[in-house]
């Protein structure tokens, strides 16, 4: 007897979809295990035929940040609240390179994984988180030896340090949803490329890492946090150095931004993700 | 019947294949277009290209109005022509790709498998890559773990196990890979065309495992264009032409027509103007037939199916002792046998003029698996004259579905003698005597030296 399929739960419906579409956080869950390999894969692959290996975690911030207290410290004397200036912009740079590392890679995760879009089903969302995710080590390395120059400089650090994860997070989120706009618009126009190293330099700038943002005052300094690395960056150096950039009304300003950037970014690209296989 | 767990219906797929129809623009108007338009542009990367130019772009349908049912446990062949659609519907039961039309319900936990090594990484060991395959192709961590192992046991590359798959001979890779593959166990498999790699060892052990699949009750969805392959596994086919289903049904017959109808098997050949027919004054070649017992022209012959070959010819000028004869070669151009005409009707008698028709029968289980070429000729006797030697002017195919009996036993490999032929076989056995031969010495038929082996 032949027993018809009905729209029961259990059963899988393959469908045109029109316009935007959920998230499928829930379905997201279920491949966590995926989400770890691919992480672990990036990690793994990364520094396996580099010479100096994970050393370029370090490399990267590291030496930014020379460049940074040669010309903008010694040179243009900009003002460092207090704090020695290799500190103080390293502090930032810390944070940054994670942002920009996974801007950058994540933007490209689709079109670099095309032929894993063009063989196997998984949530799609997954191969940018992966990319962003797989940044948190090089993140710790870098962060390691800030720790080490801290001790080197004499500071001891504030028990805010606590507080810590929750501005990798909000860096996190703010890499992701910028990463999500720029990977799905990258499958259909490849000037997405172009655009990336571009956006990297200005947002570098825009981003209070060789200057503090206590040289904006008032409610021009909260608008300021619309830029939402510039709540990481100050937060990272609050919770660091204990300068005086306590979170305030900037801080919500800057997570109100990341988070309606990886939101719509998480829409966007879910609603662009079906043209994906097509296209890529 | 089982339970359906595969229900297509009027499934759908629109490409754009993204030529405009207005031409070429010249760099002026693509530069005034994005400066006079920014809000357009920006609302087409929005939207995406798919729908913000359609009108624009030429779309064609790569599947149209494709529905089926699959039951549970059910082999199904999806064959077709390369370009046919096969192989989108595939990426859309897998949801790599979204129809544009219809829908499709699919009950159990599906695994697809479109290309062996998905995700390997060449940097990475065999063993990582392992577990990166697995969990692409949605094995879960504990799963992979436990049937490690077995795994590389399969791959037969235990020793380079922690060497980066890049330093891996092809084959190596392939073996690895396929392992991974032939240890996941969802409810339903979806596999296009694994097979067409690696050499025929290999691909004769992906058969196998695959033919195991199937005997553990599961549902596989099986693209390939390898019809052999296809008649082995899957009891039944669908045909898709030009993303149309054009055939659904037993396998052997989706088969045979898709083959008569595509792969230039000629079965008959006929010669309507009788002065463009091969021969001369004596006698000439009307028509020859590839046929079944029952008359019927056929392409298509499963290995055990007896074949007649009919000739048809017109005897112009009586009083000759005709003798026809047929040479049949393989698809690698080897004579495999050939049959001169024996019927004692006729045999060294003079024939009047007139219409003849002489036929041939193979017996099933002699030809092997393969086309086969028919070289007709007809000889006049005493003196020995040739009258017409047509090279394979027809052609028919010979297919082996293994859930029949044949010649092949219970070999599961590959054979390639150039005839297949079923021979009678005798078993015995007996006590070895104290001269250390066997018993069956007695009656002069020894195998071997009676050593027990």
């Amino acid at each position: 007897m032949e027993k018809a399929l009905s729209d029961e739960t259990g059963i899988l419906r393959i469908a045109p979809s029109r316009g935007w579409v959920a998230l499928k956080l829930k379905e997201m869950w279920g491949y966590r295990e995926l989400l770890y390999f691919l992480t672990w894969r990036d990690v793994k692959v990364r520094y396996k035929q580099t010479v100096l290996g994970a050393a370029w975690a370090i490399i990267q911030p590291f030496f930014t940040m020379v460049v940074f207290s040669l010309f903008f410290g010694r040179l243009a004397k900009m003002p460092s609240e207090g704090i020695p200036y290799p500190l103080f912009s390293y502090s930032a740079l810390v944070p940054w390179t994670f942002f920009a590392n996974g801007l950058n890679t994540g933007s490209n995760s689709l079109v670099s994984g095309s032929n894993l879009l063009q063989k196997i089903y998984f949530p799609r969302l997954i191969m940018p988180l992966a990319t962003v995710f797989s940044g948190i080590v090089d993140f710790l390395l870098a962060l390691a030896v800030l720790f080490a120059m801290m001790f080197y400089y004499g500071l001891t650090g504030t028990v805010n340090v606590v507080w810590l994860p929750c501005f990798l997070l909000l860096a996190f989120i703010t890499s992701l949803g910028v990463a999500l706009w720029l990977s799905a618009m990258n499958v259909q126009f490849r000037d997405v490329k172009y655009v990336i190293p571009f956006l990297t330099q200005i947002w570098l700038f825009a981003t209070p890492i060789a200057y503090p943002s206590t040289l904006l005052h008032g409610v021009w300094r909260t608008l300021y946090g619309l830029n939402p690395m510039v709540g990481v960056v100050e937060g990272f150096r609050w919770a660091l150095l204990g300068t005086n950039t306590a979170p305030g009304p900037m801080i919500i300003v800057s997570a109100a931004a990341a988070l309606v950037l990886a939101v719509t970014g998480a829409f966007y690209f879910r609603r662009m993700e079906k043209t994906f296989a097509d296209v890529v | 019947m089982a339970d359906i767990v595969i229900n297509t219906n009027s499934i759908g797929k629109k490409y754009f294949i993204g030529e405009k129809l207005d031409g070429y623009k010249t760099l002026r108007e693509t530069l005034t277009g994005v400066f006079s338009s920014p809000l357009k542009k920006a609302a087409k990367i929005l939207r995406g290209r798919a729908e913000g130019a359609s009108g624009l772009e030429r779309a064609i349908w790569a599947l149209k109005d494709v529905s089926f049912k699959v039951g549970q446990g059910e082999i199904v062949g999806i064959i077709g022509k390369n370009g046919s659609g096969k192989s989108t519907l595939l990426k859309i039961l897998s949801r790599i790709t979204e129809p544009t039309e219809g829908e499709i319900l699919i009950k159990g936990r599906v695994g697809s498998l479109l290309e062996v090594g998905t995700g390997f990484h060449p940097e990475l060991t065999g063993r990582e890559n392992i577990y990166l395959n697995g969990a692409i192709l949605g094995m879960k961590r504990k799963e992979i773990s436990l049937k490690f192992d077995e795994i590389v046991a399969f791959s037969e590359v235990d020793e380079f196990i922690d060497t980066p798959v890049k330093r891996y001979s092809s084959g190596m890779y392939l073996r690895l890979a396929f392992a991974v593959a032939a240890h996941l166990d969802p409810e339903i498999l979806l596999i296009d065309e694994v097979l067409a790699v690696g050499d025929a060892r290999f691909q004769e052990k992906c058969l196998n495992k695959m033919n195991d699949i199937g005997k553990q009750g599961r549902t596989v969805i099986f693209v390939s264009h390898h019809m052999p392959a296809v008649m082995r596994l899957c009891d039944r086919s669908i045909l898709i032409e030009n993303g149309k289903l054009m055939d659904d049904g037993p396998s052997t017959r989706v088969v045979s027509s898709y083959l008569n109808a595509s792969c230039g098997n000629m079965p008959e050949r006929e010669w309507l103007d009788m002065s463009e027919a091969p021969g001369g004054d004596i006698v000439r070649l009307r028509a020859i037939r590839v046929i079944t017992e029952d008359g019927q022209v056929s392409g298509t012959f499963d290995i055990g199916k007896t074949v007649g070959v009919e000739l048809e010819y017109q005897v112009l000028k009586g009083g000759h002792i005709l003798l026809p004869v047929l040479h049949f070669y393989n698809d690698e151009d080897i004579l495999a046998f050939e049959s001169n005409d024996i019927d004692p009707a006729w045999r060294r008698k003079q024939r009047p003029a007139g219409l003849w028709k002489s036929t041939v029968w193979i017996p099933g289980n002699f030809m092997s698996e393969g086309t086969i070429f028919i070289t007709p000729a007809m000889v006049t006797l005493d003196p020995v004259n040739g009258q017409f030697h047509e090279r394979k002017v027809v052609s028919f195919r010979v297919i082996e579905n293994r859930k029949l009996d044949s010649a092949r036993g219970d070999w599961p490999g590959k054979i390639s003698s150039v005839v297949r032929p079923m021979l009678k076989w005798t078993t015995s056995f007996g006590p070895v005597n104290p001269q250390g031969r066997g018993v069956l010495n007695a009656s002069g038929m020894q195998y071997g030296s009676g050593k027990n082996l």
